[in-house]
């Protein structure tokens, strides 16, 4: 096991590094410079900030520069954000879209768990397609319409929420709820598809025939084997829970990572947006690990091979 | 009052290809403390048979279409889940054919083996825990103490089954269903698994449905033996008189394809045909298709198990006339 992860954390590295390279040259393919979108600087004082940020220098120099701070783990300075560099600026966002992150999945395990195990009890059941039909609905539903949607109902007509800001606690529900439905819905279609393969086979017939009720067969027999498409989909789903937070954090002006990131693409704030497309990757590349780990836990069958 | 009287079971399976009659019209009875024997080929609806006393068809697609099942008294098709949740596991306990697919792989033998007892005696955890450990010895499970925590994946297709028998009998059921438990396995291991459940049953007196698609496994095990044919009991009796005078050309074909009874280097014999589809009209007597003595006779009208001498019965309309033929 721990050679298992070594091997996989050193397999990062020339990973981390691939991307680093990709997105530092196609960041600059983008037409604009960090300093062309606003009105005109005066030439002077452009020469100076490119001088500053070592964008007078040939791209190669200037990729060198790069490399060699990011082994130091250094992101550089933000080029938007003055006195700021990317590693303070993701230290300060990340938090906030992680936190929404993890209510999102709450949400959808909470509500995609028990939709999938109740569907797979009775298949072909009204007790089956009802949660399944609300679950393709929410797969079908973009964000960016159930995100407004839930704000005018909630918030405007209703004024129960606010229609957006990340202050009070009461600020949380919207957003994780609109992430979180969409997830939901996935895991709901994955758990119910993994609670029947378990369901039908045979060691279910020998518990039954031990006389567990349905309580324990679900509960005792099925349901770890019945997860485990769950939580091979927690990986994907975390990452794309953290980026699928780029929306909603625009939306609901939330002062999160993807919010920061999506501005950061349109000021051509390159080191910004190559920080963050690098600590994202570093952080889904963990997350697989850590889903792999769990798995392998979870499934003893895999112990042995 | 046997132990267990079944009476005109039948168990369908509505399919889209039509309805597949897997047991049609199935009585026997089994006195306590009793072996008898089911044999017939793959498909004859041996198995589900089984499932139906235990209530364990699929149920869509399989229907329990009539028949009583009393055992002790309560008829075993007419409970509910709850009741049958009572019994099963407890008083009727059940192994299968396949040993490797038949135990959870998610879950420690521990955790398995003492479920009946958690389930059914309410015991606190570590004594079922130490009753299992027993078990395990009593089965002939080597070190049960410290391989009591493996995962099934760890064990050999014959450990796996002394497993499954340890956890069936934990309870000492009065009855236990055994269906096909020796098929999956080596030879060797099989003939272990047989005088395992052997010795088991002489010393807990538990009654046991044998159940089997080799003859020859039966002859040497059980008192009474049922011979079944797509869904049918075709013949029935003592195993001594199965053998002595069969009363019916199915079970006079399945002793002359059983290699041991055949003498040195005659050729084997196979029945020749194949099983009728259970999903299509039947003739009267299901065998006729492959049946060498069949006439006009055996196809049309009704055909029931009829008693040709003291508890020895046929369902070959020819037997039942008394046509003198000879297998
Ligand atoms: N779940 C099911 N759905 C449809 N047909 C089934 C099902 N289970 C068994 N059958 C059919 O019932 C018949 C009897 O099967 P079975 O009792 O397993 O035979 P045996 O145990 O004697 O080999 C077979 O024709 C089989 O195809
Ligand atoms: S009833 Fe006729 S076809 Fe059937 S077994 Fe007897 S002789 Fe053969
Ligand atoms: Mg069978």
């Amino acid at each position: 096991m721990f050679r298992f992860i070594a091997i996989r954390l050193l397999q990062t590295i020339p990973v981390l590094l691939i991307v680093a390279t990709v997105t530092f040259f196609m960041v600059r393919l983008a037409p604009g410079g960090p300093f062309s979108a606003e009105k005109k600087i005066p030439a002077e004082i452009l020469k100076h900030l490119e001088a500053y940020y070592g964008l007078n220098k040939p791209l190669l120099d200037q990729y060198t520069d790069y490399m060699s701070r990011l082994v130091r783990g250094d992101l550089g300075p933000s080029f938007k954000y003055e006195n700021r560099t990317v590693n303070e600026v993701i230290a300060s966002a990340f938090p906030v879209s992680l936190e929404l992150g993890f209510w999102s999945l709450l949400v959808a395990l909470a509500l995609g768990i028990p939709a999938g195990v109740i569907a797979a009890r009775h298949p072909n059941t009204a007790t089956d397609h009802v949660p399944m039909g609300l679950a393709m609905a929410g797969i079908c539903l973009p964000t960016f319409v159930l995100g407004p949607l839930l704000i005018l109902v909630f918030a405007l007509m209703a004024g129960w929420f606010n229609p957006m800001g990340w202050d009070s606690p009461r600020d949380r529900v919207l957003p994780a709820l609109v992430l979180g439905a969409h997830f939901a819905a996935y895991v709901a279609r994955l758990t119910r598809s993994g609670m029947l393969e378990i369901l039908s086979q045979d060691f279910i017939r020998t518990a039954r025939a031990k006389g567990a009720d349905s309580a324990r067969i679900l509960f005792r027999h099925a349901l770890r084997g019945g997860l485990l498409p769950t939580v091979s989909f927690l990986g994907p789903a975390t990452a794309g829970l953290l980026t699928g937070s780029f929306v909603i954090e625009t939306i609901f002006q939330i002062p999160g990572l993807g919010r920061y990131f999506v501005m950061a693409a349109f000021n051509r704030d390159y080191t910004l947006v190559l920080g963050t497309v690098l600590f994202y990757a570093t952080l889904i590349i963990l997350l697989n690990l850590l889903v792999d780990i769990v798995q392998v836990w979870l499934n003893p069958k895999l112990r042995f091979e | 009052m046997p132990l267990l009287e079944v009476q005109n079971l039948r168990a369908y399976f509505h399919t889209r290809n039509g309805v597949v009659r897997a047991v049609d019209g199935v009585s026997f009875s089994v006195e306590k403390g009793e072996t008898l024997g089911i044999v017939g080929e793959s498909g004859s609806g041996k198995s589900v048979t089984c499932y139906s006393l235990m209530g364990l068809i699929p149920k869509p697609p399989g229907r329990i279409e009539s028949g009583i099942a009393r055992f002790d008294g309560a008829d075993l098709l007419a409970m509910s889940e709850a009741e049958l949740n009572k019994i099963r596991g407890k008083r009727i306990a059940m192994i299968f054919q396949d040993p490797m697919t038949s135990l959870n792989p998610y879950l420690r033998i521990e955790e398995q083996l003492i479920e009946p007892l958690l389930i059914h005696e309410n015991l606190p955890r570590a004594e079922a825990v130490k009753r299992a450990i027993r078990a395990l010895e009593e089965v002939g499970v080597p070190d049960a103490a410290r391989r009591i925590r493996s995962h099934p994946q760890e064990f050999s297709g014959g450990m796996r089954q002394r497993v499954m028998i340890a956890m069936a009998l934990i309870t000492q059921p009065d009855l236990l269903i055994a269906d096909e438990p020796t098929t999956a396995l080596d030879v060797t291991v099989q003939a272990q698994i047989l005088d395992l459940i052997a010795r088991l049953q002489r010393e807990r007196g538990m009654a046991v449905i044998w159940v089997s698609h080799d003859l020859g496994v039966v002859a040497g095990f059980c008192r009474r033996v049922l011979v079944m044919y797509a869904g049918r009991v075709v013949e029935s009796g003592r195993v001594e008189d199965i053998f002595a005078r069969p009363l019916h050309p199915y079970n006079r074909a399945l002793q002359r394809s059983i290699p041991a009874l055949q003498g040195k280097g005659a050729e084997l014999y196979t029945i020749p045909g194949l099983p009728p589809d259970v999903s299509k009209p039947l003739a009267a007597c299901a065998f006729a298709g492959r049946c060498e003595f069949a006439q006009d006779a055996c196809k049309t009208g009704e055909v029931a198990l009829k008693e040709i001498e003291p508890g020895h019965a046929s369902a070959c309309v020819r037997v039942q006339r008394g046509d003198p033929f000879q297998f």
